[in-house]
């Protein structure tokens, strides 16, 4: 499906930065083009010291952002994907999965669990767009439904950060577009037994993700100047033959054209979830 | 279908068919000439069979866009006893992609949602060669709502290379009504069959495509991405079509295989284009004949039939491991799964079956 532009450029890419290498020590803002210390970028969450740009977080530390401190609980960390398609490119997706899992620290492009905030238990689902344009094939689909599921079954509210250039992932072909439906049924029975569904937006939201479960949130959240949208915008400039209007297929376009419930910024974003458990659920 | 243009692949039959047209033009022909002729129209059909049973992926894709194939508006003609469009989406306006109504299949009384390109120049523009904008995936979601509600079963036709890719279609919620149209399809409570008729692009195919029975017609696809599209992305150019279109494996056969559709249903010999009575007829039989079997299913069986149905798709690996992977440095964690990669190896390619599922181990990790 549709992709996005570019890669995430990030402070934190070269992976699990508990372990962080020396390099990178400075970092430049894409928005405000101001040179930054790295160690003051990620005391603040990821936000540029100057402008407030949104830089990636890993989903590790998007769980340590919003989570009670150690709270968290990791569901079917064993899933992982295999290559049902044979498919190659220029390099077999069986060789890029490898290079993916190595590059990033994870298995694959979700992590799901249950946790803690503010005291509330929740079930909470991540993609992370550093794994495969954090793009959905089976894997990621068969995690994010089972939490529904077990939300479902459970009663827990269900909260989804979602960062995914790459929308339904092309290597596994037609499996990876039958996730979109697989999860969206899964959030049918989880909309009718009550469940409150709170679905996050990050910098990009794209194709398949955002043409499923991304966009059905009870109440839907994104973060300041994130991508998101249905077709990438090359496509669609390719489309139109004329240039996009400004701020297209931002957050703030979103929130202007009616899909957006909230811009929240990632400091408030905690708060924010909080604030909205508090409101919907007993 | 005299006049239908040949197809690339095509070749060997034209040349067949070109000597066979010189020797009936023969005014007197002679015994000799006669048993020419039969030998040679035997030839063309087994030669045409032969072809069209071994299409790769991309030939494929050109027989499921050739612009004679028979399309939405051409079924609802020959399929059906009767059609009602029904025109509103209740929103925005008439998306011409889309096209909805009542219609009559046999005994049934149906509701029929069908995507339609356009089998002309006029037609082509005001449907935007089969492209769906937002308001034609809410006026399927109303129609099919409706359907629910008075008992009446749907009949979805796909034919689209995927949803628009426009400016109004991004500021009107493309992704939104899509993936509302997921949701709610799954839990519409009356039997829903789809059908891929020619192209099933990406998302904007799923949007009328969730449902108790999944056909593809023999030489239609449907695909997470078009070849081009996946092509530009990873092979950095789309003349490279051809070899995405191979890799995505997404052929009647591969689809079937997949346990994506439940059926394939036949086309002509040459591809549904040479016989669009043929092929209705064809289609016809295999929309009543699947009606027939989901009208038997009891109506509180039938949502978890089609749950269950979505919800074993996906090939994945689930090793049963009680780890804490607390400790486990990135490094650590990289070779493990480069090792776990190799072990895949030596099993050779995954069979494409349901992922077996079970109690998960679960493995704690705490960030
Ligand atoms: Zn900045």
């Amino acid at each position: 499906m549709a992709s996005a532009p570019n890669p995430p450029v990030t402070a934190e890419q070269a992976g699990p930065k508990k372990r962080g290498v020396p390099e990178g020590l400075w970092i430049r803002c894409p928005d405000c083009k101001a040179t930054i210390f790295r160690k003051q970028v990620e005391g603040l969450l990821g936000l540029c010291p100057d402008c407030g740009h949104h830089f990636y977080v890993s989903s590790r530390d998007r769980i340590r952002q919003l989570l009670d401190e150690d709270s968290f609980e990791e569901w079917d960390a064993e899933l992982r994907p295999c290559d049902p398609l044979g498919f190659a490119d220029k390099r077999p997706y069986a060789q890029r999965l490898v290079e993916e899992q190595k590059k990033t620290g994870l298995s694959e492009a979700c992590v799901s669990g249950r946790g803690y905030l503010r005291g509330r238990p929740l079930a909470l689902g991540i993609t992370d767009s550093a794994f495969i344009m954090g793009s959905m094939g089976s894997v990621v689909g068969e995690k994010l439904t089972r939490a529904i599921e077990r939300a479902t079954q459970s009663k827990l509210p269900m909260v989804i950060v979602s960062g995914s250039g790459g929308g339904a992932r092309m290597h596994e072909g037609i499996l990876s577009l039958m996730q979109m439906g697989k999860v969206c049924a899964a959030l049918a029975r989880f909309h009718e037994a009550g469940g409150l569904f709170v679905s996050v937006l990050t910098n990009p939201t794209m194709g398949g993700v955002a043409a499923s479960f991304a966009s059905l949130g009870d109440v839907v959240l994104a973060e300041p100047k994130a991508l998101i949208g249905f077709a990438g915008p090359r496509v669609v400039e390719a489309t139109v033959k004329q240039t996009l209007p400004e701020g297209f297929q931002t957050s703030e376009f979103l929130l202007k054209h009616g899909f957006v419930d909230r811009i929240v910024r990632r400091p408030d974003l905690r708060g924010e979830l909080s604030r909205i458990i508090d409101y919907c659920c007993r | 279908m005299p006049n239908v243009p040949p197809l690339p692949f095509e070749r060997p039959v034209v040349e067949l068919e070109e000597t066979l047209s010189k020797l009936e033009a023969i005014l007197d022909p002679s015994p000799d000439d006669q048993d020419a002729i039969r030998k040679l129209r035997t030839s063309i059909v087994r030669k045409r069979r032969e072809i069209f049973d071994n299409l790769d992926a991309w030939e494929t894709v050109k027989v499921a866009r050739h612009l004679e194939r028979p399309q939405t508006l051409d079924y609802i003609e020959l399929v059906f006893d009767e059609f009602v469009e029904l025109h509103g989406d209740r929103a925005f306006g008439d998306d011409r992609a889309i096209v909805t109504g009542f219609a009559k299949l046999d005994e049934y009384k149906v509701m029929f949602v069908g995507q339609h390109k356009g089998r002309n120049l006029k037609e082509r523009n005001e449907c935007f060669y089969g492209c769906a904008h937002p308001e034609g995936y809410r006026k399927a979601l109303e129609k099919m709502r409706m359907a629910a509600k008075f008992g009446m079963p749907i009949i979805c036709l796909i034919d689209t290379p995927g949803a628009y890719p426009g400016v109004g279609a991004e500021e009107r919620g493309q992704a939104y009504t899509i993936a509302l149209n997921l949701r709610e399809m799954s839990q519409l409570n009356t039997p829903i069959i789809c059908v891929v008729i020619g192209e099933g692009g990406s998302g904007g195919a799923l949007g009328i495509g969730i449902g108790d029975h999944i056909a593809v017609l023999q030489f239609a696809y449907y695909s997470v991405i078009s070849p081009e599209g996946c092509a530009g992305i990873l092979w950095k150019h789309v003349k490279h079509a051809d070899a995405a279109a191979k890799a995505l494996r997404f052929t009647s056969k591969d689809l079937l295989a997949f346990g994506i559709v439940d059926e394939v249903i036949p086309e002509p010999l040459g591809g549904a284009h040479r016989d669009h009575r043929g092929m209705a007829a064809t289609l016809k039989g295999s929309l009543v004949k699947a009606l027939r079997q989901l009208m038997a299913v009891p109506a509180d069986k039938l949502l978890d039939r089609r749950y269950e149905k979505f919800r074993k798709i996906g090939v994945f690996e689930e090793q049963a491991v009680e780890v804490a992977v607390d400790e486990v440095t990135a490094a650590e964690r990289a070779s493990e799964d480069a090792a776990n990669e190799s072990n895949n190896k030596t099993d050779g390619p995954a069979k494409p079956t349901p992922a077996a599922r079970g109690s998960a181990a679960r493995a704690r990790s705490s960030v």
